[in-house]
């Protein structure tokens, strides 16, 4: 599998992303700069998190207007799977690669735990490795990440299954008290509707190896690694 | 030209920062304070005089990025 991850001004997860892509796929990714206006030859690219342009006007704003994106539309028209986690997913729906917006936690706080995801479908590109309905414990870090869109589009998300993570409690039951953000129906991951591009608040580059203390977010990397080679 | 641009978020999205307004100004004592919505105000110093060419250009900068119409609407006022 060949990655890139995209790189712009006030990212800071990058390197964790492109580790979490080794590791799964034995090849280290390209580093992407956000003023090219070409993608390398690669399978997948990744935004990862951060804060882009000091969150300045919205999350994401900016960055989803950079040259660089051009690349990226064209790369996902062409099948070719886009992961973001965090800043990365507000970055795609700016983008209008995914539906709906981030808006500030409910709760108004900055939120950084570890919590626990449901993987609602496990047969997509991104999650392939999970068993469905399996429990994960994810990190997050996020002031923007309360899920939102209109009844007709979460409507639509929910019927085609393209709620691929839910936030829940250890039981896998979600839960106001389990949902960290405040996000519409515990959305915690969402695909777009051909399938091939995927955005999540919580970080699963952060739960690969050993020492992270928990590997529970490398399945998303080793699905996609499957996803490719099928 | 000036232009003011006031993007508030859609009616029927949560504004907490709002709730967090109005909580704080009935904690000062402000009784009756019924709703609260924050919004933002985006100045703009435009070099042409034309106002319809103005509107046209402000209107298509909301639209691509300015406003998330997603979640967000906005007024154009010109000075």
């Amino acid at each position: 599998m060949k990655s890139a991850v995209v790189v712009f001004p006030g990212i800071n997860r990058e390197r964790d992303m492109a580790k979490a892509l080794e590791l799964a796929s034995g090849v280290a990714p390209h580093m992407i700069w956000h003023a090219e206006t070409e993608l390398p030859d690669v399978d997948v690219v990744a935004v990862p998190g951060g804060f882009s342009y000091g969150d300045y006007l919205r999350c994401g704003a900016i960055a989803a207007r950079a040259p660089i994106m051009d690349a990226i539309h064209r790369h996902a028209a062409r099948g070719g799977y886009v992961i973001g986690v965090c800043n990365g997913f507000q970055i795609l729906t700016e983008a209008g690669l995914l539906p709906g917006a981030l808006l500030r936690n409910a709760s108004l706080k900055f939120a950084c735990k570890v919590v626990r995801l449901r993987v609602d479908n496990a047969d997509t590109a991104f999650s392939n490795a999970y068993a469905a309905g399996a429990v994960i414990r994810n990190p997050i870090a996020h002031g923007e990440g309360n899920y939102f869109a209109d009844a007709e589009t979460i409507a639509r998300l929910e019927g085609d299954g393209r709620v691929v993570f839910r936030y829940c409690d250890a039981a896998g039951e979600t839960t106001m008290a389990a949902d960290p953000n405040g996000s519409l129906n515990h959305i915690a991951g969402i695909l777009n509707e051909r399938g091939n591009v995927l955005g999540m608040m919580p970080h699963p580059e952060d739960f690969v190896e050993p020492l992270h203390g928990c590997t529970e977010g490398r399945g998303i990397f080793d699905s996609l690694v499957r996803a490719v080679a099928a | 030209m000036k232009a003011r641009i006031t993007v508030m978020l859609k009616n029927g999205v949560l504004d907490p920062q709002g709730k967090a307004i109005q909580g704080a100004l009935s904690s000062l004592g402000f009784s009756g304070v019924e709703d609260v919505r924050q919004g933002k105000v985006i100045e703009i110093e435009l070099a042409t005089a034309d106002a319809d060419a103005a509107r046209r250009d402000l209107d298509a900068m909301c639209q691509k990025l300015i406003a998330n119409t997603v979640i967000e609407t906005y007024r154009i006022e010109l000075a």
